[in-house]
């Protein structure tokens, strides 16, 4: 299956004002799409829309593929080791331990792999939840400010691992504020809506 | 199924692990120790009330596990998780469900034979309020799951969670009790036809509570 992604004249309210409206995108295999604009003009929003978590006011959404999200929470017990953690989506997704440590691999943290998730510092704790998108095997990768609070290293990993999925034919819709070395991506800008 | 059993698997651990099947064992067995304390040592009159003292007692274990059924799934994006991947709020209800009632219909079955001693019931009286709440339980983790999936979205939800789901478990009590006495037998239907019906509307109704804390 090719994955795919189109967006066509979608409009997003919520609690009564208009976030967006208008928003077309059309993105193939190995396309990536860049959300940029000011705080609460609703990238977050726009991303939870294509994820299915917020209905849209207007306009239509179609994808193939699966998807995953990264937003703010990672989603993950605390209390369990990084791995096993991260074993229980990747159980979900049908990946499995394989997943798992590939994904920590990816972004340099196999060696965290027995911590549990509560010691984990907050970028760790970022790339953790970016490792749970790694470890799906999911074809549409949602990332919502996936830099904040990684390093340089990190970042570079972050980068790395993007151009890799998307060379295997992935698509990224990411929201970033950094700019994020991302070759021949569209841009989105968002813009407040009247 | 992958997923249901995923999510039952993490539910039990989970309350395994935080000290949620105790709890509720704990406070059975402190009611069934208060009451004969509270009335006094008169044997007739324990074995008379015992048995309705024990489902009254069950009701309430039944409160306490509440707020940690949905909210800190829904405050973690682990229910975001799940949508995102597709799974069914309706499945997740269920599973929930079927967690809740192990980590707690079972426990509460073992805890009621030291304290039908503790009250001074009989070896009738005792096989009725296990038959009982072997009926009962499913409805009121039923009921848990849905009150607490409905008030998870709210501050301080766990004082409304128990305004909320004493009401709709008065059918529970009321045939639970009554299944004890000399008719218990009809009592026992309609306990186990209560029961089943929360069980059978639960999913959906949780279902639909866990839809609208995405909003």
């Amino acid at each position: 299956m090719t994955a795919s992604l189109a967006l066509s004249n979608l409009a997003c309210v919520r609690g009564g004002r208009v976030l967006f409206k208008g928003l077309n995108a059309t993105l193939g295999p190995g396309d990536a799409l860049l959300l940029t604009g000011p705080n609460g003009v609703g990238k977050s929003s726009l991303l939870r829309l294509i994820a299915g978590l917020l209905p849209a006011y207007a306009g239509t959404m179609s994808y193939d593929g699966r998807l995953a999200l990264s937003d703010e929470n990672h989603a993950l017990d605390p209390r369990l080791p990084l791995a096993k953690a991260l074993g229980y989506w990747a159980g979900i997704d049908g990946t499995g331990p394989m997943a798992v440590s590939a994904a920590l691999e990816a972004l340099d943290m196999t060696r965290l792999a027995d911590v549990p998730v509560r010691l984990l510092s907050t970028g760790q704790r970022r790339r953790a939840n970016l490792a749970r998108v790694l470890a799906s095997g999911a074809d549409i990768w949602l990332l919502d400010e996936p830099g904040n609070g990684l390093d340089t290293a990190s970042l570079a990993l972050l980068e790395r691992a993007i151009a890799a999925h998307r060379a295997q034919g992935g698509i990224v819709v990411v929201a970033s504020h950094q700019p994020l070395g991302l070759t021949d991506a569209q841009a989105l800008a968002l813009e407040a809506a009247e | 199924m992958n997923a249901f059993l995923a999510i039952l698997g993490r539910d039990l651990r989970l309350s395994l692990g935080s000290g949620g099947i105790g709890l509720p064992v704990v406070f059975f067995l402190l009611v069934a120790t208060l009451y004969p304390f509270a009335v006094g040592p008169d044997g007739a009159l324990l074995a008379k009330t015992g048995g309705g003292v024990l489902w009254v007692a069950a009701l309430l274990a039944a409160l306490l596990p509440i707020d940690r059924l949905i909210a800190p799934d829904a405050e973690a994006g682990v229910l975001d998780q799940y949508a995102v991947r597709g799974v069914g709020e309706e499945m997740i209800a269920a599973a929930k469900i079927t967690a809740h009632w192990i980590g707690f219909g079972p426990p509460l079955m073992l805890a009621a034979i030291p304290a039908s001693a503790m009250l001074r019931l009989d070896g009738e009286t005792l096989a009725a309020v296990e038959l009982g709440l072997l009926a009962g339980t499913p409805g009121l983790a039923a009921l848990g799951v849905m009150v607490a999936s409905l008030t998870a979205g709210l501050r301080r939800g766990g004082a409304l969670a128990g305004l909320l789901m004493l009401p709709l478990a008065i059918p529970l009590i009321i045939f639970g009790a009554g299944s004890i006495g000399d008719f218990g037998g009809g009592a026992l239907r309609f306990l186990a036809a209560s029961s089943l019906f929360l069980v059978a509307v639960a999913p959906f109704a949780a279902g639909a509570g866990i839809r609208a804390l995405r909003e």
